[in-house]
């Protein structure tokens, strides 16, 4: 092990900490001989027992941010902290959305590069960061140069998180500072969409749609096939763009990473930017009228047929199941 | 209401990607304006119109000295482009480019700043928040739908479980996901104005950022590139009316079902 220090930041998310700061800590206990947690939010305290179980010895806690965005007061605590107790080797985050709102401004606050979109973190004598690119047929290994703390974004899934018998971290408070207009991003209300079955990125079964569909009102078929499945519903980024179906469905370069137990692919021709943020899934069927499609390439099991009859039928038979 | 639209210039997606001999992404092709960045522009010139007063402005750099997208934003309706084009500025980072995006904003002073979430050639995805830092302002990313009251922006921000409404004094940044709006297609009309529309083309060293930009500035350096665990293909079927069926039996297979 060459690395002294390596800080995690573990988002919290409804009195837990979301699996893919557990997958950081996991990693990061790995990594480095130290190893520390930075919080926010009002469970702080709380949170000390999971992160202590992951691997951090001590955990900063920024405390309640009264409504602001994360990204600017979190950044300004991590800023601060380097400031008073020295840098760590690398600040790992979460790729989320508060996420890289705090990598972004941390880095601009350092004056330190970022590097995301990271499945894979080695030490080699430094940190190693790998990276796909082009669809995930490459892989990019890149680190920083200069005096300073590297900044690394990684993507959910990309180690797999196991408790250790760690003790509880020691929780530390990190004062965020003045913010000045920078932490005037308010939210004002929540608004929690009703979900009925598991998260894209934790679902064991994925079922995702794409422009094969033919219009927005088909993507009800995914949905459904998705439900029957006790699964969860993806989509294609020319879908996303195109206006159909949320951005939090994107599966894909742009959007999410998952690797469920079994991927279904419903008319996606599986453009690079699509096939990068699927192709770990455990296994692949793809069903599209194009027996040349670049998805059949990465699949186990692939159906050349029609996804307006193929799907409705599926559906039939899982209802048939019971 | 005046706006920047931080845009970027990328290779054609469709085409297939390579590197150059620095492991920088090979950008010797033609250039199209990233369509990510068409719902910026759309947006920013929906909330001009309904302000009824102001302009938009479109903020680029890059190596190349290519401005066909820009011009297509022009074409849309922004009514003046400043873009950074210079040699220095190949193997720049987020950072950096955040940095000359910052220089040529502050030059601008808008009261609001729209980006994409992301670019879809490198998305880093983290410069729109450098540059907000960098500039000073509050910052909303992942905007589903964006609204001016008064002196405030008000955000309908995407989460994991649904979304926020967010609001922040201007001038502030806000980041947009694709397909919250509908990009306007340029009129024939909008092309030919777009020819004769400011585009004002400056340096780095215009902007006092020497140093900053390009592989030194970058301060990472990819070291190798591998090929990843291949994966082959398995199974494949023509559908005779038999293919949820045959789905259903490879479920089965694998315990799924």
């Amino acid at each position: 092990m060459t690395l002294a220090t390596l800080w995690v930041v573990v988002e919290p998310s409804n009195g837990a900490l979301t699996s893919t700061s557990l997958e950081l800590l996991t990693q990061a206990r790995a990594l480095a001989t130290n190893v520390a947690a930075i919080t926010w939010g009002d469970d702080g305290a709380s949170l000390a027992g999971v992160a202590g179980e992951y691997g951090a010895t001590t955990l900063y806690s920024v405390g309640a941010l009264n409504g602001a965005l994360p990204g600017a007061p979190v950044a300004a605590a991590i800023a601060q902290l380097i400031a008073s107790a020295g840098a760590p080797d690398a600040v790992l985050i979460p790729t989320s959305y508060d996420g890289r709102d705090i990598a972004g401004r941390l880095s601009a606050r350092l004056d330190r590069p970022v590097l995301t979109n990271v499945t894979g973190l080695v030490d080699e004598g430094g940190l190693v960061t790998e990276h796909p690119v082009f669809g995930g047929s490459q892989i990019v290994r890149a680190h920083f140069t200069g005096a300073g703390p590297g900044i690394v974004v990684v993507r959910a899934k990309s180690f797999v998180a196991e408790p250790s018998s760690g003790e509880v971290a020691e929780v530390v408070s990190a004062p965020v500072g003045d913010l000045g207009a920078t932490g005037a991003a308010i939210i004002t209300t929540s608004h929690v969409e009703e979900r009925t079955g598991p998260k894209l990125e934790e679902a064991s079964v994925v079922v995702s749609g794409g422009r094969g569909l033919g219009e927005a009102d088909k993507y009800a078929l995914i949905e459904e096939t998705a439900k029957l499945l006790h699964g969860a519903a993806g989509a294609s980024r020319a879908i996303v763009d195109a206006g159909w179906v949320p951005y939090s469905h994107q599966v894909g370069q742009t959007g999410k990473t998952v690797k469920p137990t079994v991927y279904i692919a419903a008319g996606i021709s599986g453009a690079t930017q699509h096939m990068v943020g699927m192709k770990g899934s455990k296994n692949i069927v793809a069903i599209n009228k194009d027996p040349d499609a670049p998805i059949f390439q990465i699949a186990d099991f692939g159906i050349v047929g029609d996804v307006h009859k193929v799907l409705p039928a599926l559906i039939a038979a899982l209802k048939a199941r019971g | 209401m005046n706006i920047a639209v931080c845009v970027k210039q990328i290779p054609d997606p469709a085409a297939p990607q390579s590197f150059d001999a620095s492991y920088t992404l090979n950008r010797s092709g033609k250039l199209i304006l990233d369509e990510a960045d068409t719902y910026s522009v759309e947006m920013a010139l929906q909330l001009v119109d309904k302000a009824g007063e102001g302009e938009v402005t479109v903020v680029s750099m890059g190596s190349s000295s290519d401005v066909a997208g820009i011009r297509n934003a022009l074409a849309m309706g922004a009514a003046k482009a400043i873009v950074v084009s210079d040699d220095a500025l190949r193997g720049t980072d987020a950072l950096g480019t955040a940095k000359v995006l910052a220089a040529v904003i502050r030059q601008v002073s808008p009261d609001l700043v729209i980006a994409a979430t992301e670019s879809s050639d490198g998305y880093t995805g983290t410069t729109p928040v450098q540059v907000a830092e960098l500039l000073g302002l509050p910052s909303i990313t992942f905007a589903k739908s964006v609204t001016i009251d008064g002196t405030t922006v008000k955000v309908e921000r995407q989460t994991e479980s649904g979304y926020d409404e967010v609001s922040a004094p201007l001038p502030a940044l806000v980041t947009v996901t694709a397909g919250v709006v509908e990009p306007r297609y340029a009129s024939f009309k909008g092309i030919m104005a777009a020819k004769s529309k400011p585009l004002d083309v400056l340096s780095v060293s215009d902007l006092n950022l020497a140093g900053e930009t390009g592989v030194t500035g970058a301060r990472q350096e990819i070291t190798a590139v591998v090929a990843a665990e291949a994966r082959n293909a398995g199974e494949k079927h023509v559908d005779e009316g038999d293919g949820a069926e045959r789905i259903i039996g490879f479920l089965e297979s694998i315990k799924v079902l």
